[in-house]
Formats: structure tokens, sequence, C-alpha cells
């Protein structure tokens, strides 16, 4: 039986996983990401938050050890984080299906850079899907679960945001399929990665991949050849190929559903059939350099494609070699911190007392803009604390007092912990201050639960951990909880007293995000009546 | 064949850009014509500018209208013109808060659905299927005065 939906790629992939017998779901939010799991999680399946992604696919590894079909998901920055199972997870394998879902950002809509993760695919050597639309989505998604399983290989589902926030239709079983059974085989020799075991285990990861390629060249439903004129032939995946597909109506287009390892032959005849092939992706020159590299004659797009997202404007463009300026689009309002928010007084005494402000992922980055100015560095999760550090080790005395580090409460979940134990033990000798911005929940990426918020994904009650017996338990010398919104004075007096110390010193600012106010009320409510 | 039409909506984030195009959406499949709908969120959500994008037809490839070929912009705030306008195609239709009685709302809130309401006399689906889905997708408690708006956007319109 099937139904179709109105979907977005992101609830496709919720879908999917449902209807293909998911039994985990495991992540951490990051847009364009985080509504898979919700979605999954409201359609009833098992989806968990981790503190961090690399949690996330421990996580997913073990069940997938375990027999389990797995989900991990995250932006693409979280696979950095990720990044180290990542490679040793590859040579492993799993006997359940493990998909480590991936969400890219070129053009940054939400994100501090557009890395292309196709790079990992390469890196860690895991073979790798690209859908171009919902529809797409939902069965590669299943697909890629079936090559997991077959291969004994995690792999790696790249979306991007268009395709993780655009609503397309989507049909679906209406079946939901079943869920093995997890066991745990002992089986030391693909599973322990001490080096004589590992050597074979890479051995066996490139035997794997060749057999993949293979597979490629032949297998249908992974290359989709729109045949056209053959004047102009597009070679691309992803979201791209929709572009293309409108751009220049004439043209010749070959579609790449599972983009490593490439099905090089397959590939090279096409490249053959048509007068002028070109490579349409957006990012790096990923494709182009493979295919140059296998000696495909193929042009690639000017290096001002790089940057951003494409649209069918700038696939035009590429086509006919228009490297002219571009129109620059009007720039909008840009965001800001919300009208009662409660980071809004912590950054006005930052700014007042002229603090160098080393800053962290969310929306407390916003304390970067006027009327705040309250911020001087933002790298990537967890990094306020060792960027402080590091400052404080070697600034003059009278600039290392002003460095302040300020960090929300999902991200010190997320990264915090080892920059305060950094702090400990290599003390600056100006001792340091850790602002930990605490509103009860991972705002940015729309108002999910963590570890210390005392609720599950789903928001129904879980132990809580309290941030504040954490930190003392490391040996800061100090710990303190305030709430800058309810009494500035008392917030001004004691983060200058903390600064003018040479202790390390955690000041926890404290009261719930103003959209997330009532949402927590009703989940408490709720959650009262069901104990 | 039934030719793509191009709709953005456009606003500020908290306004209602993304459920309107929502709304547009789910009407179109319901009349069961291939659609698609395309929205940037994240930091947008913090008061910035938001935009969506509805594309429907016989069959839609990119979900992302193209520059200038919007047939119809659809701008929540009046402020949010002069930044989208670039969007729409010569001679496209632009519908604003100020091209319809938005001061005899009964909630100023639903300035979304009223502008949907004036959006509905240009295209081609029935006041009843549009009522039918402003149902479906809005929660129970505000299907009275969604319904007046979307009625008042559809009769002010100048």
């Amino acid at each position: 039986m099937f139904e179709k939906l109105l979907l977005s790629g992101d609830e496709a992939v919720a879908q999917a996983s449902l209807d293909c017998g998911v039994k985990m779901g495991v992540g951490y939010p990051g847009t364009p990401s985080t509504e898979i799991l919700e979605h999954f999680s409201a359609l009833g399946g098992h989806a968990q938050w981790a503190p961090n992604e690399k949690v996330a696919l421990e996580v997913g590894i073990g069940s997938a050890f375990a027999n389990a079909r797995t989900l991990v998901t995250m932006k693409h920055v979280g696979l950095n984080v990720a990044a180290d199972p990542l490679f040793t997870v590859a040579y492993t394998g799993t006997e359940g299906g493990l998909v480590i879902l991936t969400a890219d950002d070129p053009g940054m809509a939400s994100s501090q850079n557009e890395q292309d993760n196709r790079n990992y695919a390469v890196a860690a050597g895991l073979p790798m899907f690209e859908p171009s639309d919902s529809q797409e989505t939902y069965d590669l998604l299943i697909k890629a679960f079936e090559i997991s399983e077959k291969w004994k290989i995690p792999v790696i589902f790249r979306m991007t945001t268009r395709v993780c926030h655009s609503k397309c239709i989507v049909e679906h079983h209406t079946k939901p399929g079943a869920k093995t059974q997890p066991f745990f085989k002992r089986d030391v020799k693909t599973k322990v990665m001490v080096p004589a075991f590992a050597r074979s285990a890479h051995r066996a990861l490139r035997g794997k991949l060749a057999e993949l390629a293979q597979f490629n060249e032949s297998s249908d439903g992974l290359v989709t050849e729109f045949k056209r004129d053959h004047h102009v032939g597009i070679i691309s995946s992803g979201i791209s190929v929709q572009h293309s597909l409108e751009a220049d109506h004439e043209a010749s287009v070959l579609q790449l559903k599972m983009t490593y390892p490439l099905p090089l032959e397959r590939i090279a005849k096409f490249a053959a059939e048509v007068e002028r092939c070109i490579v349409i992706e957006e990012g790096d020159p990923w494709l182009e350099n493979q295919l140059r590299a296998a000696g495909i004659k193929i042009e690639g797009k000017p290096e001002m494609y790089r940057f951003g997202e494409l649209n069918v404007t700038r696939v035009r463009r590429i086509l006919t070699g228009d490297v002219s300026p571009e129109t620059v689009a009007p720039a909008g309002k840009p965001p800001q911190l919300c009208i009662g928010c409660p980071h809004r007084k912590a950054f006005e005494t930052l700014r007042d007392l002229d603090c160098i402000v080393s800053g962290d992922i969310g929306c407390y980055t916003l304390g970067v803009m006027a009327p705040f100015n309250a911020m001087d560095t933002c790298v990537c999760m967890g990094a306020s604390i060792g960027v402080a550090l590091g400052m404080r080790q070697v600034l003059p005395e009278e600039q290392a007092r002003r460095v302040v580090s300020v960090i929300g409460d999902s991200t010190f979940m997320h990264s915090g912990l080892t920059g305060i134990a950094d702090m400990v033990y290599n003390r600056p000798p100006t001792g340091h201050v850790v602002l930990i911005l605490d509103n009860h929940t991972t705002a940015m990426t729309g108002l999910q639960e963590h570890a210390a918020t005392g609720r599950s994904l789903d928001h129904t009650p879980a132990p809580q951990i309290a941030i504040e017996n954490v930190i003392k338990a490391m040996g800061v010398d100090n710990v303190d909880i305030c709430d800058p919104t309810k009494d500035s004075n008392a917030f001004e007096a004691l983060l200058k007293q903390r600064l003018a110390s040479n202790d390390v010193s955690v000041i926890i600012a404290r009261r719930p995000c103003i959209l997330a106010l009532a949402k927590i009320k009703q989940y408490e409510k709720n959650n009262q009546g069901c104990q | 064949m039934h030719n793509v039409v191009n709709v953005v909506f456009a606003g500020l984030g908290g306004q209602g850009v993304l459920k309107a195009s929502d709304i547009l959406a789910e009407l179109v499949f319901e009349a069961r014509l291939d659609v698609k709908k395309s929205e940037v969120h994240g930091m947008s959500q913090r008061g910035g500018s938001v935009s969506s994008d509805v594309r429907y037809g016989s069959k839609v490839a990119s979900p992302m209208v193209p520059e200038g070929e919007a047939d119809f912009l659809v701008v929540l705030d009046e402020t949010q013109v002069s930044v989208n306008e670039m969007r729409l195609k010569k001679n496209g239709c632009l519908i604003s808060p100020s091209m319809i009685a938005t001061d005899k709302l009964e909630n100023p809130k639903t300035v979304n659905v009223a502008l949907l309401g004036a959006l509905s006399t240009k295209l081609e689906f029935s006041e009843e299927a549009w009522l039918e889905v402003i149902r479906k997708i809005l929660p129970e408690k505000i299907h009275a005065v969604n319904e007046h708006a979307f009625k008042l956007g559809k009769e002010t319109l100048k």
C-alpha cells in the first residue's frame, strides 16, 4: 500500500526510517538537520539527543554493532566532532545498517562555515548518497540501509539545506518495516581496532569500496540519465540536479545518486556522447576533480560559484560561462536577540565593562550585533573556553584580566566540560571567568532538550545533570548562579569581583529562554499528569 | 500541461510567512498538482527577514523561484517590499498589507491569512478549498478569527 504526503526532506528521512524499521535514531541538534529526529520521534520511532555528535555516532555504532538499524543525524560541522569514530567505524563495519546523515549548509543560512562534507566520503572511505528532493530522500535512505547491511559498511547520507527544508510530494509505503532482533556476536578481528587487526580491516574496506564502485556502474536507481540534446551534457548530484533540469531544457543530465565510489565508466560514456560536458555542483569542485583525475573530459564551474548556494539563475550563468558580477540582493533585516531574551542584560554588562569576549555557537552569538557589540571571537562549539584560556595565557595582564568566555547551556554540555578541565589544570596566571548563559534549552535550533534540562527529546521526564555540581566537582574556585535580568547590578558587581581576582570562576546566568517559557510550563504540567 | 506558477512569501521572523506558504503548498497538493516549497530558517527565526517560495504546476524541478520570475510576491511587512521586489517578474503581482483593510482585522497576527485571502482572488482554487486547508493546518481555537481574516483580505483587496 502507498500513500502520498507533502514532506520536507527532513520529514522524508523520518518517514523512511520508520518505514524501513530503524530501531535507533540519535544525533545532536543542528540546522538544517534538527527536525529529522523530532519527526521520527513524533511518528513513534525511538530517537534521542546525545550531548554531542561524537557521542551520538558512538551510540549509533554500538546500536549497529548489535544488529539494529541505526540513523545518526547532525549538521555538517557536527561531522568534524564525530570524525574520530567515523574514520574507524569505516574499518570495523557494522552488523545492522548504519546511516550517518550530514546536513550541509552551502550559503551558510545558519552556520559558521560552508564546508563540503563530500570530502569525508573520500577521506574516510565510505559510500555516500546525495538525494535531490524529498522523494529521492525517502527512496535512497532505504537503499542506503540495504547497502550498509549487504556490505557491512556505514553509509554517509549527505543532504543540504535546500533538500532538508524544501517540501515535495512523497509516495511512501504505509506498512512500517519490521525491526531486526538485536544481538551481539563476538568478532574481535573486525571489532577491536588494534594495529594487527586494523591492517587487514583497512584492506577489507578497500575491497568493499571496489565492489561498491562496480555495483554503482551496473545498478538501476543509482544513476538517472535525462537524455535530451547531445550538444550539452550536465553531470550533477543533489539539489543541483533540479536546478540543472530547469536551467537548460535542452541539455542532457546525468544524475549521480551514489556519489562515492563513483561509476566512472558510466560517466565516461555519458561524457563521450555529448559535445560539451559540464559538471554542475555546489561548493568545492569535488566531482570535477575526481572526474579530471580519472581522465574524463569535462568542464567545471568558475571559482566564483564555489561560494554560496546554486540556483537556476546561477546554473544558467555557469552554462554560458558568465563571470560578470552577480546582482546582490538588497540586505534584509538581520536577526537579533529577542526582546525579553535573558541574555540581553549579560551582554550589556560585558559591553559596559569592555570585556574581551570569547563567544560560542548559539543564539547568543547575536551578542556580536549592535547595540551589544559584545563578542570578539566565535569559532566552533565549545571554543569559547579554550580560545579564552589561550588568550589569558599569553596576553599582558591588563588585557588578560578582561577576557571572559561566554557559552550556552546546551553548548556547554556539548563540549564545554573539557574546556573547564583545561582551565583547572593549566590555570592562567590571572585566573579566568566562564559565563554560562543557561536558558534551559537549545534555543538556536528550535528549543531542543539536552542532558541538563531534565527532559528527553520527546519532552518527557529524564534525569537532569546539574551543571553547577559538575563544575564544582572539577575543582573550579568559585561557582555562582545569578539572574542578570532580575538584578543586573548584582551581576555586574560579581563579574567585576571575579575578573579582579586570580581565581578560576564560573558564573551561571540562569533564566529560561523567553520563547521556551510557555512550552516548558506545558511540558512540566504534562509530565506531572503522567507521574 | 499546467505551467509552473511561482509565489514568493516574505516578511519578518514570527509573522507567519512559513505558515502562509505551508497553507498554499498544502492547498495545491490537495488539488493534485505537483508542488515544491522552499524556505530557509534558522537564524532568520530571530526577527530577521524570512522568505519562502511555493512553485506548482504539472511538474516542478527546482524548489526555488528563479530571480525575477515570481508571478506573485506576497509581503507581510511593508518594510520588506523593497528588499524583495527584484524577485517579481515584469508585470508580476505584488500583494502587501497596505492593499487590504488591515485595520478591520480582529487580530493583527492574522495578516498572513488575510493576504492569502487577497491572493486567492488571483488563483484558481475555490474559497471552500482554501478554508478547508486553513482549518486543517491551524489549531481549532483560531479557525474563526482566521476565516474572518481570509474573507476580509479577499473582499477588501484594492
